[in-house]
């Protein structure tokens, strides 16, 4: 198995998506001769062509309507959004419209597209290169999102998202797009959407997080590991639909939930995960259920000692994991 | 065989009765049904009666000591009659009181010391369950967690260790009537209550209190049953106290015209009868004001049994109930409230009678006062205050009239109900009050 | 233009069609048996004539609340109409999940819209992309009021159209208010069709009541599309003899002798009174013909109040397609 990182898996996908079928394309800022901000798309424009690989105009929403029209035409559209801090003109486009159509038509259109946006701070991005938007999405029935966290299933989960017949949001921890490396089974594979992963299996308690933030909690449960302390982690994988059975069935064994994401606390989609722990494992909790989340403040700030501040990592995961064990 | 004194439990909820005096003397003849002692306890004094006839042979509690409901007092059996071996061994269990408790506390079983209680900590839902499922006594677990909290780890390694006999298996569970109680009904009141350890524990002396000169005086059973009910309600309940004002002219001229008959019939028609009637219409429109806290719901009460009341001076005060005050007419209330009153004040009420009311009356108004913040007899929803009757100057359609004017409140618990409802079952007494004969 | 008898006389019905059939919508709702209409009164010559100039069935169609007449010609029936003014099962555009007129045909080509206004444009030009990669000669109308061409996503749809050339025709159905503000609030040109030059795409001012101008525009818009020389914009000047729906009261907005002036360019009056002059319609055709219409509205709605209401589980879902293939009927495509 070659290891991969994070990007490479991912345009892996893509280039098999598009060479498997033809109705694949991709459009977004700089998607073509550039191969992206941040080269996702290499050399996809030089294999498939200006037909397939658009450079869209600088305008995020039409690049969601573009390919919801293109999509209930029959295309596959994949979407690129630059940063997932300018998703927010085509928010109307994907809520209204994208995640709403199948059912505001009966079931007789479906919407067939992907839409891939790097997201996550820690990269010195500031305010606008560095927000997680899942919160926002995942409240919307009708839409899916997904957000990987290794290579293997990035990966696997981006072929699925091409295949699915729904609107699917592809949210892609950008910090880990070259930290994040990764074997990667050869051959044709798919990881479905719509189920959670046990990463690491432990008993003390049980650490559920996506995206960089399941890698660093991989990360801080190596430690505790040295200190004693077993750490189960749950690699969340599809925010939406859910996959409750395999949080909850790891929460029912361990006793103890911390739930991690780089997003602010409140409102934040560990408050979902957080109350359908109380409300379907209460009798099995030894410990109230725990969030640790970045502050509530408006976005990342850019200096690095103050993002540093703003951003979870495997030092304060590890200090979180440590406390609800001790509980 | 001679036959045992029982401490009875005077009421459903009464778990400790004090032995004011006995009657009788070691050696006394008795009959049977004869009274040999007085009993008090915070909701009743009452007389004992001989449950077989023959000799008091034996005084085993003395005046003034406070017992558990069931503790053996005495005996009675034939002159001369030996008693049985280890007398004493029925396990009287002092709780209080000036007689030195017993040596050997009810509590203990043979063979398995039960742990000491001591604060579990908080018990968490996952540890709960365990225990239930495993019948474990957490009291027997070590905790391991934060502040010694016990952990899921720790009930399931009790658990396992339990299973491998590292520990005394638990023995097997023992017949009911081998295990001393530990219900509600029998369970000593400082467990029942522990939050009234800090409301009634004598605080340290303020500096300087000591200094004054004083008389100490001791409390009678009552005055302590009072007190300790009375923090035990301020400290249960949220109290909140609305005032309305009734005109009481029709309700006046109402039993001025129908004393004299009511005299025919054996009964003394006073106000109360009344506020008694209109309580039950109110409780009857309202029957929230009917009901208990229940920690997660509410117990609206099928029957209105309405407590009055009655003033005994400076021993304290009881209440007295008047059962399904909602079948009954204006005729029969009146006759038996004066009845409870009557028997309240020569201390011949029975246990029952104080008990089960759903509603309290205090009719503050005698002793002068025009209103009050009464304290809510627990564990009921309200009390109602009746202030006295006075001819006050009042507005009638816009002219000046001197109308006899009552203040009535409604201290009610806040848990249950809020400030508009209490204020329409206010409105409601007014209503039937001012409206008295017209439509009835 | 060579349009047959038999053509000019299926137009003047499918415009008939659509105003006794929007008529009978305002009659329920003051009956109490609808709860809500918005009209296409005033609009049936930019529809029809629109309509018209199409290949319905193989073209596609992202249409916009008022498009009664447009839905009518392509397959739309009366009685579908009536059981999404009823909400009753069997609504073909949402399955009575959506209000009446939130148009959706799958088996013409017709998507699904919303009500956020422009949404449409982009799902247009979307079509069009798509069109033009499967190297199709269909062309997508998209239809859209005046007012909401303030809307970015307008703007945005249309530049995609232009940039890549796309089959795309936009009609503007200028009915000079959108609900009560007037067009010269929306914008400082005195046409929409001015806008063209911006996104570099040919912009046509035409008599929205003219249903022949109408379809003479949009026949050459298409021509234009199926070479490959990219959209047209289309603005069709017309008016709204009523008010914005149902629920809306156009008295505080205009009056009555505006809305008097422009009742005398019916475009239905206006087209009746041309075949007539030419000799085609006569009064007793005239009168067959508001007969056979009248019968068919009357089926309509009988048909839609006897309809069931949908079964409750229809509210919960299916959210999400399980679709492992997605194919769409009538088109060449596989």
């Amino acid at each position: 198995m070659p290891e991969l990182t994070l990007i490479e898996a991912l345009r892996q996908a893509m280039d098999e998506e598009m060479a498997r079928d033809d109705r694949v394309f991709i459009t977004g800022e700089d998607v073509g001769p550039r191969g992206g901000v941040f080269r996702a798309t290499l050399g996809l424009y030089e294999k498939y062509g200006a037909q397939r690989v658009i450079d869209s105009p600088l305008a995020e929403l039409s690049i969601v309507g573009v390919g919801i029209g293109a999509a209930l035409y029959g295309m596959r559209p994949i979407c690129e959004i630059q940063f997932a801090d300018f998703i927010f003109p085509a928010f109307n486009q994907i809520l209204n419209e994208d995640a709403r159509m199948y059912y505001r038509s009966g079931g007789e259109w479906a919407v067939p597209m992907v839409i891939r946006a790097p997201y996550g701070g820690g990269v010195g991005g500031g305010l606008y290169h560095s927000a997680s938007v899942e919160a926002f999405f995942a409240h919307m029935p009708g839409l899916k999102v997904v957000i990987p966290s290794n290579p293997a299933d990035a990966k696997g989960l981006l072929k699925s998202s091409v295949r699915d017949p729904n609107p699917v949001l592809f949210l892609e921890p950008k910090k880990g797009y070259r930290l994040i490396k990764g074997n990667v089974p050869e051959g044709e594979y798919t990881v479905p959407l719509g189920q959670a992963a046990v990463s690491r299996e432990g008993a003390d308690l049980t650490v559920i997080a996506y995206g960089i933030m399941h890698y660093y909690c991989l990360q801080a449960a190596e430690k505790l590991a040295a200190e004693g302390v077993s750490v189960e982690v749950v690699d969340v994988r599809t925010l939406l639909p859910l996959d409750k059975d395999t949080l909850l069935a790891s929460v029912r064994k361990t006793g103890k939930a911390l739930i991690v994401h780089e997003d602010n606390l409140t409102g934040g989609y560990g408050g979902e995960l957080a109350a359908i722990i109380a409300d379907e494992a209460f009798t099995d909790l030894d410990a109230p259920v725990k969030r640790l989340a970045a502050p509530d403040v408006p976005g990342v700030p850019f200096s690095h000692p103050l993002q540093d501040w703003f951003m979870p990592n495997p030092e304060k995961i590890a200090h979180a994991m440590r406390e609800l064990a001790a509980y | 065989m001679p036959t045992q004194i029982i401490m009875p439990q005077l009421g459903e909820s009464v778990v400790e009765g004090t032995i004011g005096k006995w009657l009788k003397k070691e050696g006394d003849l008795v009959k049977e049904f004869e009274p040999i002692m007085e009993v008090t306890t915070d909701k009743v004094d009452t007389e004992i009666t001989a449950s077989a006839a023959g000799v008091l042979l034996k005084i085993l509690i003395a005046d003034g000591t406070t017992v558990t409901a069931g503790t053996l007092l005495g005996w009675i059996g034939q002159p001369g009659e030996a008693l049985p071996a280890g007398v004493g061994g029925a396990h009287p269990v002092a709780v209080g009181g000036h007689a030195p408790a017993p040596a050997a506390p009810a509590t203990s079983l043979p063979g398995s010391a039960p742990a000491p209680q001591r604060d579990l900590g908080f018990i968490s839902p996952v540890v709960a369950k365990l225990a239930a499922e495993h019948k474990v006594d957490l009291a027997q677990v070590t905790g391991t967690g934060g502040s010694g909290r016990i952990t899921k780890k720790d009930v399931q390694a009790f658990v396992e260790s339990r299973k491998s006999g590292l520990q005394p298996r638990p023995q097997e569970e023992p017949a009911p009537w081998e295990t001393p109680g530990d219900g509600d009904l029998f369970r000593p009141a400082e467990l029942q209550m522990p939050g009234r350890q800090t409301a009634s524990a004598a605080p340290p002396p303020q500096p300087g209190t000591e200094l004054i000169p004083g008389t100490t005086v001791a409390l009678n059973p009552m005055r302590k049953a009072i007190a300790e009910h009375m923090v035990r309600s301020k400290h249960t309940a949220p109290h909140v106290t609305t005032v309305f004002e009734v005109d009481m002219s029709r309700v006046a001229a109402h039993r001025e015209t129908n004393k004299a008959m009511f005299a025919r019939d054996g009964a003394n028609l006073t106000f109360t009868a009344y506020f008694v009637a209109a309580s039950v219409a109110a409780l009857k429109a309202y029957p929230v004001i009917n009901s208990s806290f229940a920690d997660d719901r509410l117990l609206l009460k099928k029957e209105i049994n309405i407590g009055v009341a009655v003033s005994l001076g400076d021993e304290g005060l009881i209440v007295p109930v008047v059962k399904r005050a909602d079948e009954k007419s204006l005729l029969a209330l009146a006759r038996e409230v004066n009845d409870l009153a009557n028997r309240a004040r020569s201390k011949r009420l029975k246990p029952d009678e104080v008990q089960g009311g759903t509603f309290t009356i205090t009719n503050h108004g005698v002793s002068g006062s025009l209103f009050a913040t009464p304290i809510i007899n627990q564990p009921q929803c309200g009390i109602l205050g009746v202030g006295a009757i006075q001819k006050r100057v009042t507005v009638v359609n816009d002219a000046i009239a001197i109308r006899p004017m009552c203040y009535i409140s409604l201290t009610f618990d806040h848990r249950i109900t809020d400030g508009a409802t209490a204020d329409y079952f206010l409105a409601k007494m007014k209503e039937t009050l001012e409206g008295w004969g017209q439509s009835s | 233009m060579n349009l047959s008898k038999d053509t000019l006389l299926d137009m003047y019905y499918a415009m008939l069609r659509s105003r006794r059939l929007d008529e009978r919508a305002w009659v329920l709702h003051r009956q109490g048996k609808i709860v809500f209409h918005i009209s296409g009164m005033g609009h049936e010559a930019s529809q029809i004539g629109a309509a018209f100039a199409l290949r319905r069935g193989a073209d596609w169609l992202a249409p916009y609340y008022r498009d009664l007449g447009l839905m009518l010609c392509f397959g739309l029936t009366p009685r579908e109409f009536m059981l999404s003014l009823f909400g009753k099962q069997g609504e073909v555009s949402s399955g009575a999940r959506q209000m009446p007129s939130h148009f959706g045909l799958r088996r013409a080509n017709v998507i699904s819209t919303s009500a956020p206004v422009a949404t449409q444009i982009p799902h247009a030009a979307g079509i069009g992309l798509g069109i033009k990669m499967r190297g199709e000669d269909a062309v997508v109308l998209t239809c859209i009021g005046e007012g909401s061409t303030s809307q970015g996503e307008w703007y945005e749809g249309l530049n995609w159209a232009a940039v890549h050339k796309l089959p795309v025709i936009c009609i503007v159905q200028n009915n000079q208010y959108a609900i009560s503000v007037p067009a010269h609030l929306q914008m400082a040109v005195p046409n929409v069709a001015d806008r063209a030059a911006a996104f570099g795409m040919p912009g046509v001012v035409v008599d929205g009541n003219d249903v022949l101008s109408v379809y003479r525009v949009i026949q050459e818009a298409a021509d234009r599309a199926r070479r490959g020389d990219g959209p047209t914009l289309v603005e069709a000047k017309t008016y709204r003899p009523v008010p914005h729906s149902s629920d809306d009261d156009d008295r505080s907005y205009r009056s009555r002798e505006e809305v008097a002036e422009w009742k005398k360019r019916d475009p239905i009056l206006m087209f009746k009174t041309y075949l007539e002059m030419q000799g085609q319609l006569t009064k007793e055709m005239n009168d067959e013909y508001e007969a056979r219409v009248v019968a068919e509205v009357d089926d309509a709605q009988k048909f839609a109040e006897a309809a069931p209401y949908p079964n409750l589980e229809w509210a919960a879902g299916p959210v999400y397609a399980d679709h492992t293939e997605y194919t769409i009927p009538n088109t060449q495509y596989k």
